[in-house]
């Protein structure tokens, strides 16, 4: 067991090293991702500002009840999400279709590592890393602005509810990347996942009770970006974190399960 | 002199008309193969509704309309983000894409040989797929009333003749944008990466997230001194029946597309002249 666990962090160093390797000979493509960094930050905070007066003065309770630097965490978080996406997620999880399509699918399920690792950890891109760094930042920034208290268990419980909605985002996406074992042209249903995460910008209770309960229970936006916001200003609860993790841990069987099923009706591509 | 010209026009005419005919029949028929997928892009346009949400809870509870600085009722509210969800679905344009993919393919040199500039096939593949999307469209608007019923209003006549031109319009300005773009495949192969730096002004200042009327003035005078409200803000307050200065800006919209199309044709020009070929 433990020679397994070594041999797959032996193997993760090597994908991770390579891969790092082989994107930074691409010295523009960086460049253009860090102004698209912070084009898009400062549009997201603009837009955000108007809900506020346009003062940013942090009177208002613009957004459900959030005060401007408590709405500023959740903004955090999500950009934090969103380079973690940009890094890990979307470079791995958007090549899965493209390898069913080829069929070559098949030399990835001979090698003598799991296929849903591989598939899922096989590569890694710099491009997100300047957007987890101002994720963390702006949490932090705009969680002292609204009173966070740095202390150890604040710190453990974030850290724990970061993993869990990361967790629930890799889920969700492997999941419908699966479904491409049926069907090679969903790969667009990823954009329309994409497109509705983009609902995690804002906290949960800035929506109207109907998109509250959709963003809860199906789609989970909520555990993405508010719980862990919550927990950056140290007011969330118990039975939300548990919730938490209990979603992550519900997701990442399912896609375990559903990966294993579809490859039951895996035949290859010429077949 | 003076009756020779007519003549000489007509089969120029007539030949321009089948080419766009044979080219739109093709595509639509090719487009709609592809249904399923394009069905999907259109769910994936949802931002508008979601943005609905923020903004309507915030219209009912925090600062109230005044607050916001909107002028704008629940109604009208809905009204304006289905109108843009609408312009959005039809200005959308992926030229970019589709001409970088047959440049590297090689499909893009006998594309030049034809009597055709290679352009106009992408225009056409564009309106093609947006006549695969009518149906969807015209389903998630009918979802949306039913689910809003407070917010029903169709759009006069005269609203929607007014719409229609502008939609194009707007497609016109986004599409000559996003190939001066692609023609920049020309000279790099990364020119697509430029496509997310275009997408961030077009995100914000189009009125796609927030109506304009929510806009700090200083900012709205600088928006508007952009193409970007004309893209996807406009055409939503002629859907929604909103009050909007219609002939400035149907004469800024005019003013954009003949400054774009003639910098689009040059650039192309210039870009030909450095193509050599995949592998060439």
């Amino acid at each position: 067991m433990a020679s397994d666990w070594r041999r797959y962090a032996r193997t993760l160093r090597r994908f991770w090293g390579t891969a790092l390797a082989g994107q930074l000979e691409y010295q523009l493509n960086l460049l253009i991702e860090l102004l698209a960094m912070v084009g898009n930050l400062a549009g997201s905070l603009f837009v955000l500002s108007l809900f506020y007066g346009n003062s940013s003065g942090g009177a208002g309770t613009g957004l459900g009840g959030w005060s401007w630097p408590e709405a500023m965490v959740v903004l955090g978080v999500y950009t934090l999400l969103d380079g973690v996406s940009s890094t890990l997620l979307r470079p791995n999880l958007s090549r899965i279709v493209t390898h069913v399509q080829e069929g070559t699918l098949d030399f990835v399920l001979l090698k003598p590592i799991d296929s849903q690792f591989w598939l899922s950890a096989r590569t890694v891109s710099p491009a997100g890393l300047p957007e987890i760094a101002v994720g963390l930042a702006l949490m932090l920034g705009a969680g002292l602005k609204a009173g966070t208290r740095l202390d150890a268990t604040t710190l453990a419980l974030v850290a724990v509810l970061l993993l869990s909605s990361t967790l629930i985002l890799y889920a969700l996406w492997f999941l419908l990347a699966t479904t491409s074992i049926w069907f090679v042209k969903t790969w667009n249903a990823t954009e329309v996942l994409r497109a509705a995460l983009a609902a995690g910008r804002y906290p949960i209770t800035a929506y109207p009770a109907g998109l509250r309960t959709l963003f809860t229970l199906v789609l989970p936006v909520a555990f993405l970006t508010t719980v862990p916001a919550e927990a950056v200003l140290g007011r969330v609860s118990g039975p939300w974190a548990l919730a938490s993790l209990g979603v992550a841990a519900g997701f990442l069987l399912l896609s375990r399960a559903f990966w294993r099923f579809a490859l039951r009706f895996y035949t290859s591509a010429s077949s | 002199m003076n009756r020779r010209w007519p003549r000489a026009l007509a089969p120029e005419l007539a030949r321009g008309l089948r080419i766009a005919r044979v080219l739109l029949v093709t595509q639509y028929a090719y487009m709609l193969e592809y249904r399923a997928e394009i069905a999907l892009w259109a769910l994936s346009g949802v931002l508008p509704f979601i943005m609905l949400g923020v903004w309507s809870a915030a219209l009912t509870g925090g600062g109230g309309a005044a607050g916001l600085g909107l002028g704008l009722s629940q109604a009208e509210l809905a009204r304006y983000f289905l109108g843009a969800f609408i312009a959005r679905q039809f200005t959308v344009v992926w030229v970019v894409w589709a001409f970088e993919e047959d440049s590297v393919a090689g499909r893009l040199s006998p594309y030049l040989l034809q009597p055709l500039q290679p352009l106009w096939r992408y225009v056409a593949a564009h309106l093609a797929e947006q006549a695969t999307r009518l149906p969807f469209v015209v389903v998630i608007a009918a979802l949306f009333f039913l689910q809003q019923p407070a917010a029903f209003a169709l759009p006069s006549p005269a609203r929607l003749l007014l719409a229609l031109p502008a939609i194009w319009m707007a497609f016109a300005i986004h599409f000559l944008l996003q190939s001066l773009i692609a023609i920049l495949c020309f000279w790099s192969e990364r020119a697509q990466a430029l496509e997310r730096l275009l997408f961030i002004p077009y995100l914000f200042l189009s009125g796609l997230v927030a109506p304009l009327a929510a806009f700090p003035p200083g900012v709205r005078q600088v928006a508007f001194l952009t193409p970007f409200p004309y893209m996807i803000g406009f055409p939503a307050q002629l859907l929604a029946g909103l009050e909007v200065p219609i002939a400035s800006s149907f004469a800024a919209m005019a003013g954009w597309i003949a400054l774009l199309l003639p910098l689009t044709a040059l650039a192309w020009r210039a870009g030909v002249r450095r193509y050599t070929a995949m592998g060439g």
